[in-house]
């Protein structure tokens, strides 16, 4: 009975001690363990970048994980202590798996990468890139000099509308609020309504962009740090009562397929004729692809209308990467998030329509892009970045209230004042807990 | 006396290691997870780091002070309430109708009620959201033929929750109908036929002769809405709605997601997950009670 009681002892041990030497090899020095979200670009780029920087560092492996639900596969690793060296995954994703840990301060300080060389040529990683994008919030979350998430691929963001109808009827796009609102009552009358949106939360690329139309880049950060009673002055006054009227010009069935199973519905009121306008990002051409449309339908992107003698702004969405400050490796992660800004790798990635914030990235863009890429030539400002982060707060969400409640805004649920209040209220309780 | 307790020491290894594998299992997979979920609730917790606050009953505290809780938790008990209440009447109605009736196909329509039940939560969303849409879904289009304007579905706060609901029951109806007909075809024909030389009707017959042979099934069945009810719900809310508009159709489980990933707020979350586990616990508990039988 021993005897048996003693084998069974030993058997059991053998996967512990398998599972050791396992874990043993992937701390190797010259393996990088890279887990990028498989976004509408696909992974196809990435699988090429990373044979690409295994050319370049001889000897080294790059251990690629690829996956359209990167956080599910990648966070019970996580959890057991198994960390990837280098994700690319943004903010603003149901999982907020980014958001958690830089809650938690579990991300490495990248500020050292852009000072790098970068890898095969003579230039330092922040001479290439495109002023701004490392001192926003969505780089820079602590609201400090700190740099945690590096900038990786951007989207100008906007409204977007048939062009091809606009011509066919002699309209104009609307450069002003009251140009806006005159359009609305037009298309109104040829049942046309003036505006819808896919689901709430591509409302945050419009509220971001009216927020510093109507009170400046000023007031737009005093919003994203909370700044006390911020939601209650004048230049709020404004932005709630743009908001307010545009919301009145919804096309009436938009709340219904306000979600994630039935937002094309409402992107397909725009290639119908349906609605004139739809906040969205660059990559909707591509998600609409395959849908029917008017005759003669061709896609339009412009900046917000101004605010009264105010600049026009579009908001700059873009993806992050980072490196979890749990990392093994992470002197090679900081050389590949480096060269990840290489001609040579931008190139890859323009390949698929992912592309950079370079000083010379127009070398890489060709097409469709070609128009939403130069929205910021035509006189739009960019605004960027996100709020800043704070503790979490069970039971409280920005996200939620700002951008969930403009369905019940809509559908009439909400009256403008009770969710301005409430904006007000959550940004009060996330200014005690910001960090 | 004295035999019985010798072979009872005699097969105490035998039976220790039959219930050991299972009792392992159980200890492994049932009771330490859901330890771990009351553990984690008492902490303020991200989830991925390692530093974990500990705030005792806080997380329970909030719970009680957090309407979109007490919005989840109401949908959940309006979807526990409706669709047992519906589904239960339809499947037993529909049972009782093809163990009775002598339809030719009656195998056919046991498959077809059976259908809806094999399909994947996904594509029952996908079949409803067309019912459902506005413009050109089925039940517009048929009320625009009486003349009436349809209401938004999916988009009016006070409604959206029943027709997550009749999502729910046309889904489940099948199911049940197909346990209620075993069970039905189990009561003895001497029964019937007893009533009928009384005179029974076939009404009378349903609640004098089957509705009292089949209780214990139904009793079954009853603690199936409930886990299946909480389960299922998460499913269709996550694949339709995603909670919206505006958190009108969350329920506790799809809420619970939200805090404990959305909302980086693992304890919270963890907490709402032990609500759920107790609310299923007593509504079960009572449902048993309620049901139990009376001599």
């Amino acid at each position: 009975m021993k005897r048996i009681l003693c084998l069974f002892l030993i058997l059991s041990l053998m996967p512990l001690s398998l599972a050791s030497c396992a874990r043993k090899r992937e701390t190797d020095k010259n393996v990088l363990k890279v887990a990028v979200l498989e976004s509408a670009y696909g992974s196809e780029m990435w699988r090429q970048v990373a044979k690409a920087f295994e050319e370049e560092n001889e000897g080294v492996t790059v251990k690629l994980t690829a996956e359209k639900n990167l956080e599910d596969v990648i966070s019970a690793k996580m959890k057991s202590g198994d960390y990837p060296d280098f994700v690319h995954l943004a903010t603003g994703r149901e999982a907020a798996l980014t958001e958690t840990l830089i809650k938690g301060n579990a991300l490495e300080d990248i500020s050292d990468v852009f000072e790098m060389t970068v890898p095969g040529e003579n230039v330092k990683v922040s001479e290439k890139l495109t002023d701004g994008f490392t001192s926003t919030l969505a780089t820079n979350p602590y609201s400090n000099s700190k740099t945690y998430l590096a900038p990786m691929f951007y989207s100008p963001c906007g409204l977007f509308y048939n062009a091809g109808l606009f011509r066919e009827r002699g309209w104009d796009v609307p450069e002003t609020w009251e140009e806006m609102w005159e359009l609305g009552d037009k298309a109104k009358k040829e049942g046309i309504y003036l505006f819808t949106y896919p689901t709430a939360g591509y409302f945050d690329s419009l509220v971001f962009a009216l927020l510093a139309e109507v009170g400046g880049i000023d007031f737009y950060n005093d919003c994203m740090n909370y700044k006390k009673d911020i939601w209650e002055s004048d230049d709020a006054d404004e932005f709630f009562e743009i908001m307010e009227k545009l919301l009145s010009y919804t096309e009436p069935t938009t709340v219904a397929n306000a979600n994630n199973d039935n937002y094309l519905k409402n992107q397909q009121l725009i290639l119908d004729n349906k609605a004139l306008f739809m906040p969205n990002g660059t990559w909707v051409v591509g998600e609409m692809s395959d849908a029917p449309r008017a005759e003669g339908f061709e896609w339009g992107f412009c900046a917000l209308p101004a605010a009264e003698d105010e600049d026009r702004f579009s908001y700059t969405f873009f993806e992050q990467s980072w490196i979890p400050k749990e990392s093994e490796n992470k002197d090679l992660a900081k050389k590949f998030c480096a060269f990840l800004y290489s001609d040579k790798a931008a190139r890859i990635f323009a390949g698929s329509g992912a592309v950079q914030p370079l000083k010379n990235s127009a070398d890489f863009v060709s097409g469709e892009s070609k128009l939403f890429y130069s929205v910021y030539e035509d006189g739009a400002s960019a605004v960027m970045g996100g709020f800043a982060a704070t503790e979490a707060l069970e039971g409280v969400s920005m996200g939620d209230t700002l951008f969930s409640s403009i369905n019940s805004v809509v559908s009439k649920d909400k009256s403008i004042e009770k969710w301005r209040s409430e904006i007000s209220a959550v940004s009060e309780k996330l200014r005690k807990v910001k960090k | 006396m004295i035999r019985t307790s010798s072979i009872r020491k005699k097969n105490a290894p035998f039976l220790f290691a039959c219930i050991a594998p299972a009792a392992l299992l159980c200890g492994l997979f049932v009771i330490y997870p859901a330890f771990s979920i009351f553990r984690i609730s008492l902490y303020k917790w991200g989830g991925y780091t390692r530093e974990k606050v500990f705030v005792g009953l806080d997380n329970y505290k909030i719970l009680f002070s957090d309407s979109r809780f007490l919005h989840s938790l109401r949908n959940s008990l309006i979807l526990l309430l409706t669709v047992t209440a519906v589904t239960l009447v339809i499947s037993l109605f529909t049972a009782y109708l093809l163990t009775e009736s002598s339809l030719k196909l009656k195998s056919f329509f046991r498959v077809v009620f059976y259908i809806p039940n094999i399909l994947s939560v996904v594509v029952v969303s996908a079949i409803f959201s067309a019912i459902y849409d506005p413009r050109r879904g089925l039940l517009n289009s048929l009320l625009s033929v009486f003349g009436i304007s349809g209401p938004l579905w999916l988009g009016e706060r006070e409604l959206v929750i029943y027709s997550i609901a009749l999502a729910m029951i046309w889904q489940a109806s099948g199911y049940y109908m197909v346990m209620y007909m075993a069970a039905m075809g189990a009561v003895p024909k001497s029964l019937y036929e007893a009533a009928e030389v009384e005179g029974a009707g076939s009404l009378r017959r349903f609640f004098s002769v089957t509705l009292p042979s089949i209780l214990p099934q139904l009793r079954t069945t009853l603690t199936f809405f409930v886990i299946s009810n909480i389960n299922i719900s998460f499913l269709l809310v996550r694949a339709m709605t995603g909670g919206g508009p505006d958190g009108a159709s969350e329920v506790l489980l799809s809420y619970m997601y939200k805090q404990s990933y959305t909302n980086s707020s693992y304890g919270y979350g963890m907490a709402i997950g032990s609500s759920v586990f107790i609310l299923s616990f007593a509504v079960c508990a009572a449902v048993n009670f309620i049901t139990r039988p009376r001599d």
